[in-house]
Order: C-alpha cells, then structure tokens, then sequence
C-alpha cells in the first residue's frame, strides 16, 4: 500500500483528536480525543518505520534502518501511560470538589 | 549527564526523606543540600569530572552551554527554596513530596538543555511538565487550584499531541530522529527536503509556542499561573519557563534555513503578538499575580527575539535574560506570597511597614521594565542587540522599545501603591532571614545589571 494511504488516515484521525480536543466540554472526552492524536501519531510512525526499512533494504539486506520509529512508539506509549495516571487523577480531584466532569462548569463558578 | 542523574536521584531522596523525617522545616534543610550537592555535580560536568560516562550514541549533546544553563537554572532554584521554602511548607504536610517534583523538574531541565534527538526532546518536555501538572493542582481544596491544573493538564497533552506529530513528520521526511541529520540518500526522485519535514516543523514551533506561551497559544497562561498556588506559579514562570527557551532555540538554531524567508515573518508575526497581548492585557490587571501571569507572556515576546537573532549575542543574551527575569520573578513573587491580599490596593503602605521588602521588590519591579542599572536592562539590550545584529529588523526593535515603555506603566503601578498610597497591608510574619534573603536578591539584581560580565564570562570559564 503506498504511504499516501497511512498518512491521510493518521491525519484523519488527528485531525478527529484535535476538533474533539476543541470542541467537547467534558474532560474525560477530551482527554480520550488526546490519546487519539497520541495513537494517529503511533500509526503514522509505524508506517514511516516500514517506509524507511523498506526503502534501506534494496541497497543492503542486512540493514536495520527505521528501527528507532518503532522505538519511538514504546516511548510514547510509556509516558501516555504516565500522563493517563496524573490526568485521571486531576480528574478525580475536580469530581470530588465539584461532582461534575464539565470543563467549563469552574468558569461559570467563578462569575 | 551528571545534572540529570544526580536530580534524579535527589528526588528520590526528598520521597524517602518525606517518609523518614516528619519534620516539614528539616525537608526544605535537606532540599537546599541536595541542591547544593546538584549545583557541585553540574560545575565538576562543566570542568571535564563526569560521574559516569555513558555513550549516548548522539542521543544527547553536552556542551558549554546546555551546561551553564543548568548552572543557572539550579542556583535561582536554590534561591527559590531558600526564599520560599516555608510557604512551601505551608501548602500541605507533604512538602517532601513537592520538593522531589521540583527534583524531576530540574530532571527535565537538563535533559532540555542537552538533548540532540527528537525523542530526547519529547522525554525532556514530559519529565518537566508532568511533575508541573501535580505541583498546579497541589491546593487540593481550591477549586481556582483544580481549574488551573486541568487546564494546564489538557492544554499540556494537546500540544503534546501536536510536537508528535511534528517529530513523525520530520522523521517520514529525514529517517531520523537526530537534529539536522537526513539518512533518506538524496536522489532525482527525493527532493533535498521534503514537504513533510517542513510541516513537521511547523507543528513543532506551534508546539513550542504553546509551551513557552507564546501568542496566539497563550490563552492558558493566566488562568494556570492565577490559580496555581503562588509559591508555584513562581517556580513555572521562571525557571521551568526559561528552560523551554533553551530547548526552543537549540531546537531551532541551526536548521530555520529550510523554512526560507517565512521563517522571519512567522517569527515577527508571533513576537509582536506576544509582545501586544502580554503588555496591553497586564494593563488592565487589577490583582497582582495576574498581571505579572501576563507579563510573563510580555517577556516571553523579548526572549523570542533570541530565536530571531540566532547568534552568538542571542545565546549569551537568552542565558542572562533567564538569570535577570528569573532573579527578579521570584523576588516579587516570594513577596507576594507574604502578602494576604493580591490586588494593587494589598500594596498600599508596604514602604511604610516594611520598609527592606518595598525597596527590594521596587528594585526587582525595575528590573523587569529593564531600567538601567538593573540586571533587566542589559538583558532587553542584548536581546535586541542581536536583532539588530541579524539585520533587516530595525522596525521589530523599535516596536518591542514601545511595548517595554508600555510594560513600565503596570510595574510602577506597584511601586506607586508600595511608596506613594496610604495603607495598612497585612502581611503574614515576616522573619529577619526573609528580609535578608530580600535584600540579597536585590543586591544581585544590581549587581547584575552593573556588571554583566559577571554572568557572561561563567560561560567561558
């Protein structure tokens, strides 16, 4: 499959991430719509990865070129995970105070 | 290399130490010794004395630089602790525990001011933001405090979201992860550079933006920095702020080339902007910490003019911007985490009762508006002198001259409630060491300003 193919559906799926993370008012969808763009990011380095390797490997049989793409999506996933752990537990300090999830629900508190 | 393994083991440390020792004064004792101890490894790094050597295969990049910074960047936080340390103390029983966050910060900080690879820069911005999520949201109780740190959460993971997606792209365009190498052989078919990595730096400069509040993405910055607990916000609006400078101008020092002459007129674009809402929103501040939230942006807009110049003066001027802002912001702000009520009026007076931290606030208040014979001054002077030195650029100076006069309006707003007001501000109880403290920062600030070399020629030696 040409890389055209992975790069429009990566951005599709970005771009989904990014008009959720804009337009949605309760904080647990919009952290959902962050991971989304994290894991469009995850595919589309994926691909790159292959792309690279494929392209390396004409020329030399034995080479690992494109390896550290796939490295790179170990790395985003640990530290996803890290920030899921501090995020959710934000989340559940404000449900605690407020008993609401929305995030324009402090804005109007404050008027 | 020996920064960024001594402060994280240091905030190890600080968790164990908040287990063994109950004893909240002794945390911020053992908080300046770690740093003390930091400070030490740093300078032996800086003199060829590694604590291991480990081959980073390219990965990292320790130079003279990223080194003295960190230099910088630990000293103003000793500073900080020794100034604010017992309003740390005094947020909650687990001030042990804020203490291994700053730790990790530092962490950040000296993987940023070193990295050499994308992926390094992505673990540098994480290990500094994630720790500043928790420090936000530390007030547990305060709703303004819950608000921020969400705020500062979310915006955190979607300009997170947006600099992956830079890397991906520069990565689809080069094959790999090092700054400014290409393994993609060129060829008639391959183009020397491709669309992809020049998108992919687009994305990465928003995504710096964001970071560093940079208009248009700045719109978090009041918010996160007014409910933030003061002690904290000063901690992010200095050094944390700083070090995202150092990672943005060695992100892109070398390679702005490819972006061709937009790249001047997407920087101008986001420096007058910065530049316009920073000083004119602080304008119409009434409570204190707001206005110095927004004049944290306003200064971001002169240290930007360091990505503009991108030479010799603008690396020796970023170095002694961070030293002049940060000195002078945790100045005011450790006065102002004394003070009971944050408005102008909660000035009023204050050179009446306390008469050593009016003068030294006053004098920290001057440095920001870079009057002369402050540290501030001849930091706005490097910084435009590399403007200027780049060349073409006379007009961005002479605005970012306008908008400095503009931002003289709303310090001395302060110093005129502090001297010139009938008041009684209540303040809680100010010791002698706190005083002291005070007026040694602001005999650094002078001294700073009178002779810069003192900060310069560090980096040389």
């Amino acid at each position: 499959m040409p890389i055209q193919y992975y790069i429009y559906l990566c951005l599709t799926l970005f771009s989904i991430g990014i008009i959720g993370v804009l337009t949605r008012r309760n904080a647990i969808i919009v952290f959902m719509c962050v991971e989304l763009m994290l894991n469009a990011v995850n595919l589309l380095l994926v691909a790159f990865s292959k792309m690279h390797h494929a392209t390396a490997v004409v020329g030399d049989a034995a080479t690992n070129a494109g390896i550290e793409g796939q490295l790179f999506v170990f790395f985003i996933m640990v530290v996803a995970a890290a920030e899921v752990s501090v995020g959710l537990a934000i989340i559940v300090m404000m449900y605690r105070n407020t008993h609401s999830v929305d995030i324009n629900f402090l804005n109007r508190l404050k008027n | 290399m020996n920064a960024i393994i001594v402060s994280a083991l240091s905030g190890v440390l600080m968790m164990f130490s908040g287990i063994i020792v109950k004893n909240r004064s002794y945390h911020t004792v053992i908080a300046a010794c770690a740093l003390l101890l930091l400070l030490l490894a740093n300078l032996l790094n800086s003199y060829g004395i590694w604590v291991i050597r480990i081959d980073t295969h390219n990965m990292f990049n320790f130079e003279q630089f990223g080194m003295y910074f960190n230099t910088i960047a630990i000293a103003t936080t000793l500073i900080y602790v020794l100034l604010s340390g017992k309003a740390v103390e005094k947020i909650s029983s687990y001030s042990a525990d804020y203490y291994a966050l700053i730790f990790f910060v530092l962490c950040g900080v000296s993987i940023l001011s070193a990295f050499n690879s994308l992926l390094i820069l992505f673990l540098g911005i994480e290990i500094l933001t994630i720790p500043l999520y928790i420090l936000t949201g530390a007030d547990k109780r305060n709703l303004k405090s819950n608000e921020a740190s969400l705020k500062y959460f979310l915006m955190g993971c979607f300009s997170t979201g947006i600099m992956l997606m830079g890397v991906t792209l520069i990565y689809g365009g080069t094959g790999s992860f090092i700054l400014g190498e290409s393994r993609v052989p060129e060829s008639a078919l391959v183009p020397k550079t491709s669309f992809l990595e020049i998108a992919g730096m687009i994305l990465l400069f928003v995504s710096m933006c964001f970071k560093v509040s940079a208009a248009p993405f700045h719109f978090w910055t009041p918010d996160v920095y007014d409910g933030a607990p003061g002690v904290f916000t000063s901690f992010m609006a200095t050094i944390v702020k700083a070090a995202g400078f150092i990672a943005f101008v060695r992100l892109f020092d070398q390679h702005t080339e490819l972006l061709g002459p937009s790249w001047k007129i997407l920087l101008s674009f986001v420096i007058i902007a910065t530049l316009l809402v920073g000083n004119i929103t602080a304008v119409f501040q009434q409570s204190v910490k707001r206005m110095l939230a927004y004049s944290s942006i306003a200064q971001a807009g002169f240290m930007l003019f360091s990505l503009y110049g991108a030479n010799d003066f603008a690396r020796e001027g970023i170095l002694l911007y961070s030293v002049a802002y940060s000195l002078a912001t945790i100045g005011i702000f450790a006065v102002l985490i004394k003070m009971k009520d944050y408005t102008f009026e909660g000035f009023n007076g204050l050179a009446k009762t306390q008469p050593e931290l009016a003068l030294s606030t006053a004098i920290c208040l001057f440095s920001l508006a870079g009057i002369p014979l402050t540290a501030g001054f001849f930091a706005k002077y490097y910084m435009l002198a590399s403007a200027v030195k780049a060349g073409g650029s006379l007009w961005l100076v002479v605005i970012a001259v306008l908008f400095a006069a503009v931002s003289a309006y709303y310090y001395f707003r302060v110093i005129q409630a502090m001297y010139f007001k009938e008041g009684e501000p209540e303040t809680e109880e100010i010791t002698g060491p706190f005083k002291l403290g005070m007026l040694v920062v602001a005999a650094l600030v002078i001294l700073i300003g009178i002779f810069p070399s003192l900060v310069l020629n560090g980096f040389y030696f």
